[in-house]
């Protein structure tokens, strides 16, 4: 067993691994200091501070739903637990001249959050899967209830805000300036990070991917699949309770919508599009998902629509999310068709775009019939504008999208081929897919 | 008293109908095919939707007609060509898939109908007081959604247990690979099933929609009721999904009319005993804690019995 152990971790194995890793992380750190003096703007800083709460986020719940594979609809609860656990420590430290300063606050934020996960987690991870789920959102049904409910906690609708000000100052900072706030996230985004990404390295993370792939043989080797997902909800529990509460530092307030149902929604999709398969994948989600929530709604009014559709079309066919694709062309680089395969990309996405192009016309023409349908019919969205009232618009919007599907089928049979080549070429050469 | 008992139990008991019309769709589709449907509650609003556009158009009768049908078709079609292929990729997928199609279903409606709720009335014909009991006049339009579900119900029964698709269905429930063997198509039954219990939640939509309020976001709190009452019926029982659903139901209304605290029951807190979160618990009324009853009911089944009421294998 001592054997089977220390040979397991692959860092050990293979050497300059271990450089590697330092090099990466040491990138991490210095792009994470680095940033304020690149982007000086305190619109940017507030952005960067939004990100960097989403990205311990999505990484809390990739513990759960990529390391353990458990799926759960409820996640913002133990966030927004943080949220509030952290506010009213605000409120309370200068109420009693306690001695604790704002950047141990996320870890009150964290405890509360495990707390609540090891209270809830014991009955909703007894079964792994589908009942889980359901569990899952039963609970933060009735969290958002309870929080409703229990005003003097949660503050009823209007939520409690906090001044992060009034804490004592932490070596002369007041954390009044946004840059002050981006270097406490940004410490506690590395810190969380790092110590997620080394739980992935310990048995505990190994028994965790065991557990998500076949609980039956994890039991057999004597583990407990249900102890092992209890544990990793717990972590879960810790990482998103520090996430809200950075949250709640930032906007120097906690609502009741920060437990509920749109905030639990958004880290499935974040991490969900990111790539559940590889560690970095929810980082790129998270980024993605809060650069597109703040840039796509300047565009257009109904960014939720596109936003559903392209996690639909993500489950669909592209099941690795953005992570998992990218990681997917490692293989074809490897037996030299890589330049193919993207060429095949270059050709399909012609028609592709034309018929995304016809749908987004379709959609905005309908949007604007129902939606403002006595304003002007020229209308503008993503920058281009056109006359709604036009039948020209239907016309284009159809043919558009007639074309681009029929020819796009055509063209993706070209990409299916070129990855069919290469599949064949690495099985023949005996390269891993 | 008397009078707000009878009134709750009816309205209760009605309500619970409609639970089990959508509740029943989503059980049978779970054992068959393992799917949750995250977007089950979002096709009953799909449901009422289109019975307010048809009715607007046509009438109500051609709404309660086609609007289910409408509706059905679309879920097969959802079934066929989209769900079918991601179950390769796992429950999760699916799972994941249902969940962007409920949202996404949230967000259209948003867009065509907005954000308030619509005037959806039912048929003038039905425009009448039924009966009276005490002072209450009972609306015949409760009494033609009770008969409309009872008859939903008998005829599922009778499909279920007498007809040969309903022998297919329940062995497919428990062995859906030897049914295949059999040289019975599966897949076919399975997009059947799933089209028909959509059109059911469409149904309850449909007749729904005039008696609650017909709104967009009417989807995202019913769903989690569901799932409720599957679970406390025990999966893939519609037995348990009946009675789960009137059980819900009947607490969901008389919660509802009860407004009753600690507060009113032992008397006020006094004033030197601790207030914070003592007075939220101690004020607040039964109707309040109505929306919290289902969840807490969850959570005993499953500490106390996790097969669910009458669910014969674990959950």
């Amino acid at each position: 067993m001592t054997e089977l152990v220390s040979s397991a971790p692959m860092s050990r194995a293979v050497p300059g691994a271990r450089l590697r890793f330092y090099a990466a992380w040491g990138m991490v750190a210095v792009l994470l200091a680095a940033f304020p003096s690149i982007f000086t703007s305190a619109s940017s800083l507030t952005t960067f501070s939004l990100v960097g709460t989403a990205i311990i986020f999505a990484l809390s719940y990739n513990i759960l739903l990529g390391q353990t594979g458990l799926l759960s609809f409820g996640h913002a609860v133990y966030y927004g637990i943080g949220a509030f656990f952290a506010v009213h420590t605000m409120n309370l430290i200068p109420q009693y001249g306690l001695p604790v300063p704002l950047p141990l606050v996320p870890l009150i934020g964290g405890v509360a959050g495990l707390l609540l996960a090891i209270l809830t987690g014991w009955i909703s991870t007894r079964r792994a899967g589908t009942v889980f789920s359901m569990i899952s959102l039963g609970v933060a049904e009735l969290a958002v209830a309870l929080a409703l409910i229990l005003t003097d906690f949660f503050g009823g609708e209007d939520g409690i805000s906090t001044n992060r000000t009034k804490l004592p100052a932490w070596f002369g900072w007041h954390f009044g300036p946004q840059v002050q706030v981006y270097y406490l996230v940004a410490f506690w985004v590395f810190v969380s990070a790092l110590a997620m990404y080394a739980l992935t390295r310990t048995p505990l993370g190994k028994i965790c991917n065991a557990v998500r792939d076949n609980p039956e043989r994890v039991q057999f080797v004597g583990y407990d699949p249900h102890i092992v997902r209890y544990l990793a909800f717990c972590f879960a529990g810790l990482f998103a309770g520090i996430a809200g509460a950075l949250a709640a530092i930032s906007f120097e307030s906690a609502n009741f919508t920060d437990l509920g149902w749109v905030k639990s929604g958004a880290v499935i999709f974040s991490t969900y599009i990111g790539g559940t398969s590889i560690f970095a994948g929810p980082i790129v989600g998270a980024i993605f998902f809060v650069y597109l929530s703040l840039s796509l709604s300047d565009y257009t009014s109904v960014w939720q629509l596109y936003f559903g559709l392209l996690f639909i079309l993500v489950v669909r066919y592209a099941p690795g999310g953005i992570g998992g694709t990218l990681l997917m062309h490692r293989m074809p680089f490897r037996v030299g068709g890589l330049g193919r395969i993207l060429r095949t990309y270059a050709i399909a996405a012609v028609p592709t775009l034309m018929l995304v192009g016809g749908f987004v016309l379709a959609v905005e023409t309908i949007v604007h019939h129902t939606v403002n349908a006595n304003e002007d019919p020229r209308i503008k969205a993503f920058g281009v504008s056109f006359d709604a009232s036009s039948p020209m618009t239907w016309i284009v919007a159809g043919l558009l999208m007639l074309i681009g599907y029929f020819v796009g089928r055509l063209t993706w049979r070209g990409v299916t081929r070129a990855w069919d080549d290469a599949r064949t070429i690495a099985s023949e050469r005996g390269i891993p897919s | 008293m008397l009078e707000l008992v009878i009134i709750s139990a009816l309205n209760g008991v009605l309500y619970g109908l409609l639970l089990f019309l959508m509740a029943s769709g989503l059980t049978v589709v779970f054992s068959m095919l393992g799917v949750l449907n995250f977007a089950h509650a979002g096709f009953y609003m799909l449901g009422a939707f289109f019975g307010f556009q048809i009715s607007k158009w046509f009438g109500f009768w051609w709404a309660l007609l086609l609007a289910p049908i409408i509706v059905g078709l679309i879920g097969a079609a959802v079934e066929r060509f989209a769900l079918r292929d991601i179950h390769r990729s796992g429950h999760v997928a699916e799972l994941l898939f249902t969940f962007g199609l409920a949202y996404v279903i949230e967000e259209v409606v948003q867009i065509v109908w907005g954000k308030d709720p619509v005037d959806y009335r039912g048929p003038p014909s039905l425009d009448f007081p039924a009966f009276s009991i005490f002072s209450t006049n009972y609306p015949s339009y409760k009494v033609f959604m009770f008969a409309i579900s009872v008859a939903i119900f008998v005829a599922l029964l009778i499909v279920i247990k007498r007809s040969r698709i309903g022998l297919v269905v329940q062995a497919s429930l428990t062995h859906p690979q030897m049914v295949a063997h059999l040289g019975h198509n599966v897949g076919l039954v399975f997009t059947l099933v799933f089209g028909v219990g959509i059109g059911l939640a469409a149904l309850a939509g449909v007749i729904a929609g005039p008696i609650l309020q017909t709104q967009s976001n009417m989807a995202a709190s019913l769903i989690a009721l569901l799932f409720v009452i599957i679970v406390v019926g025990g999966l893939g029982s519609l037995a348990g999904a009946f009675v789960a659903s009137l059980l819900i139901g009947l607490i969901q209304t008389f919660a509802v009319s009860l407004d009753g605290s600690l507060a009113s029951l032992f008397g006020p807190l006094s004033p030197d005993a601790p207030q914070f979160l003592i007075r939220n618990i101690w004020t607040v009324t039964i109707a309040q804690v109505a929306p919290i009853i289902p969840y807490a009911l969850l959570i005993l089944v499953l500490i106390l019995r996790p097969m669910g009421l009458f669910g014969t294998r674990e959950t």
